[in-house]
């Protein structure tokens, strides 16, 4: 097993009285609410009172990764506006905590803002992926969830080779009544997403997610449950056009469902 | 003898090299790739072999705990040579030519082939036998050399394989990694006789039986070559040692068996001591084929009187690395020792396999190197850095830690940056402005509500437009409101900005 990147391991875990915010991302706040909505309900049933700052955006990934980092600085700048004086920042998504606490140092040291640079060096190790969050810094692995359905897990390339979350999620759900946790074959192969590469390169992003969706379907899982939604969206999309009434769920809202709320 | 000037020092950046003209014209990488994925044959063959030699590589890897620091000690010992690298190349030479070799400098392919072309015709030979070498596929020598009436004869069973199927490399360790046995049955059976011992009659596609005709059709011309050609891994500044690795021995006889012998070697290859040849003798082997040690290591220093070759030349070669060098970010490229365990991990290698690269260097430092030693004027060379889902795989298995995933996202900057304004630079432009104002992000999710409450249920199977996507996948149905708009009612609104600590 590899080493964490030194320049992306979370900080030690906090105990109590921290101010917390939520960064829903901008994609899960436009196309996904369930995902934020269950993480603040999750965050709450945990005893968290998680804050909202409404003049949060988008971490810009989408432009450095489509070779525009440059246009991307004002929204590093923004990140650290608005979540720079909270102790603990959590968001469900490996990728756009990993565009954070990887992409944002070096968009900031490129620029001529030495104070910037400062500022995202010292907030990066403070955002947390939600399995992170839980495990690393409220320190548990049981949050009281049920989900009594037949289940596979994907783990995102980001999450896995760029936060290094590890088996994080999986101790997460396997600590959830009723669950049926199945292996997914060639689990740490990439689904095939990659932003801009699933349209640049559509045939190989959809042979690659067409082998994933085939795995899935092989596991003879209900739900395929994952950190990310937009991987979910790409596999979930071959899973939907094959008919195969599989359904792709976000981690968040399995950790959210209780008996008295299902998901 | 040519003799051209030791270079500058520090080496200033040169010129990027030019694209040989085999891959002049290439089309962009993902309308080679569409190609490649109909090729199912091809796609099976590539998925069994990544597979095999990746599940290999993984369990001798595993073996070693200290991994992680003997990556870091190949990263430092390539880093230093690449930092000072005019000093070690200038010593290189020295201890070369003290131990009796003849050192040669090439800025580029073309003064590469004219050198060893040179020394061919002053040994008045016909034929040269050839250790397998990345960089001699790189300056395209073997054409060089048929041009000029000098057969130039591969030795190692895959580029044998490669060279009498008239067909180009698709791996950089296993370049008949697109051919499976009856293939290769096929293509010896057809072609053996035209270049010298024919394959039996009654050849079968059994390796064994394989590997036994491909070595009596090549002992012939061990036994009559009188002109080696190699490359070579490693180049040691401080003994003036050259180091090639290799599985089959057929290295050996080239390195050995003749009278004179021409090593073309790559700037980048210099190591600065003996002693940092450790971690990288295991790095590479384990990496390359997921052997704990590769089976023949051929070292040697000059000439050394009454055994193997009496003549030793040495070609130091630029072509576009001096180029490359001069980038901070970029130079890391130049560790890469051609392991291949990057190709063997990378999920669109496996299915697009090596041609559609449209260099020798395919695979992940393919699209990262070409696009750099060559720059990006070519629509491949423009491709390549898309040619990822950036997951990742690759810097994992990189044994020098080459960041290729970042340096695809530096080069994609580089390429966007040349384009000027496109329709993409102008959608990129338009998505820093919407969400550089949440109000702006707010009214834009409105509209995104107002498009899932006309959808409701049904399934988006196609939108104009997004065919690339809705060709083989289901869109996601917008919701009905945005999470922002969702808190804002249930929570009372979020917290003003810079109202934290
Ligand atoms: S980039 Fe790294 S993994 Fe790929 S061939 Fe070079 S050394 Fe090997």
């Amino acid at each position: 097993m590899l080493e964490p990147r030194d320049d992306v391991v979370p900080s030690e875990p906090r105990t109590s009285g921290q101010r917390v915010a939520l960064f829903a991302t901008c994609f899960n706040d436009t196309l996904w609410p369930e995902t934020p909505k269950a993480t603040v309900h999750l965050l709450e049933r945990l005893g968290v009172s998680v804050d909202f700052p409404a003049d949060q955006t988008c971490c810009g990934q989408m432009l450095t990764n489509s070779g525009y980092g440059s246009s991307a600085l004002p929204l590093v700048r923004r990140f650290v506006d608005v979540f720079g004086g909270y102790d603990a920042v959590v968001a469900p998504s490996g990728s756009c905590v990993g565009s954070v606490r990887v992409q944002h140092r070096r968009i900031a040291e490129e620029s001529d803002d030495d104070s910037l640079a400062d500022r995202v060096a010292e907030l990066g190790p403070r955002v947390y992926e939600l399995s992170e969050f839980l495990v690393d810094v409220l320190g548990v692995e049981d949050v009281g969830a049920s989900f009594p359905h037949r289940v596979t897990y994907h783990p995102t390339c980001h999450s896995l080779r760029m936060l290094r979350v590890d088996d994080r999620p999986l101790r997460l759900l396997r600590a959830v009544r009723g669950i049926d946790l199945v292996e997914l074959p060639e689990a740490q192969e990439c689904c095939g997403f990659g932003g801009t590469f699933a349209l640049k390169n559509a045939d190989i992003s959809i042979s690659m997610g067409s082998d994933k969706a085939r795995h899935v379907v092989g596991t003879g899982a209900e739900v395929l449950v994952a950190g990310d939604n937009s991987c979910l969206a790409h596999i979930g999309g071959i899973l939907g056009r094959w008919r195969t009434g599989i359904r792709p769920m976000h981690l968040a809202e399995i950790l959210a469902a209780t008996e008295g709320t299902p998901a | 003898m040519t003799t051209t000037p030791t270079p500058s020092r520090p080496p200033v950046p040169g010129p990027p090299q030019d694209t040989s003209p085999t891959f002049v014209g290439m089309p962009t990488f993902h309308r080679a790739a569409r190609a490649a994925l109909d090729d199912t044959q091809q796609r099976r063959n590539l998925h069994h072999a990544t597979r095999t030699i990746r599940d290999k590589r993984s369990r001798a890897v595993a073996e070693l705990p200290h991994w992680e620091e003997l990556r870091r000690a190949g990263a430092a010992a390539k880093d230093e040579a690449l930092d000072h690298l005019a000093d070690y190349l200038i010593r290189l030479e020295e201890r070369l030519t003290a131990g009796g070799a003849t050192v040669h400098w090439a800025r580029d392919a073309a003064e590469a082939n004219r050198i060893v072309l040179d020394i061919v015709r002053a040994k008045e030979a016909e034929e040269v036998v050839k250790v397998k070498s990345m960089v001699t596929q790189e300056i395209e020598l073997n054409e060089a050399l048929e041009a000029a009436g000098v057969n130039a004869w591969e030795t190692d069973l895959a580029e044998l394989i490669v060279q009498l199927g008239h067909d180009r490399p698709s791996h950089i360790l296993v370049p008949a990694i697109h051919r499976n046995r009856r293939e290769i049955r096929d293509i010896f059976q057809r072609e053996m006789a035209a270049v010298g011992r024919p394959a039996p009659k009654d050849l079968t596609d059994e390796p064994s039986r394989l590997a036994e005709a491909a070595r009596l059709h090549l002992r012939e011309k061990f036994l009559r070559a009188r002109v080696g050609v190699s490359g070579a891994n490693f180049a040691i500044a401080d003994t003036g040692s050259l180091v090639v690795v290799e599985s089959e021995g057929n290295g050996r006889m080239c390195l050995t068996l003749p009278e004179t012998l021409i090593s073309v070697v790559g700037i980048e290859k210099v190591l600065p001591s003996w002693d940092d040849l450790g971690a990288l003798l295991q790095l590479l082997p384990r990496s390359s084929t997921g052997e704990r040690m590769n089976p023949y290591t051929t070292i040697w220093s000059g000439v050394h009187e009454g055994d193997g070759p009496q003549e030793v030349h040495v070609v130091l070669l630029d072509n576009g690395r001096t180029h490359v060098l001069g980038d901070r970010l970029g130079r890391q490229a130049l560790r890469c020792i051609r392991c291949s365990a990057c190709l063997n991990v990378c999920p669109v290698y496996e299915r697009t396999g090596g041609h559609a690269y449209g260099s020798v260097y395919p695979g992940p430092i393919g699209a990262v190197l070409n696009p750099q030693l060559r720059g990006t004027e070519s629509d491949i060379d423009r491709s390549l850095p898309w040619a990822s889902s950036l997951c990742g795989a690759c810097y994992d298995a990189c044994p020098v830690g080459i960041d290729i995933p970042e340096l695809l996202v530096e080069l994609r900057s580089r390429v966007a940056g040349d384009r000027g304004r496109t329709a993409e630079s102008v959608a990129m432009a338009a998505t820093t402005w919407l969400f550089s104002d949440p109000r702006r992000l707010t009214a834009a999710q409105r509209a995104t509500g107002v498009a899932g409450r006309l959808v409701g249920d049904r399934t988006i199977r196609s939108v104009p437009g997004l065919g690339a996507w809705t060709n083989a996948r289901d869109l996601p149905n917008p919701p009905p409101e945005s999470f922002r708009t969702w808190w804002a009612r249930e929570r009372g609104g979020g917290t003003r900005e810079g109202s934290g600590r």
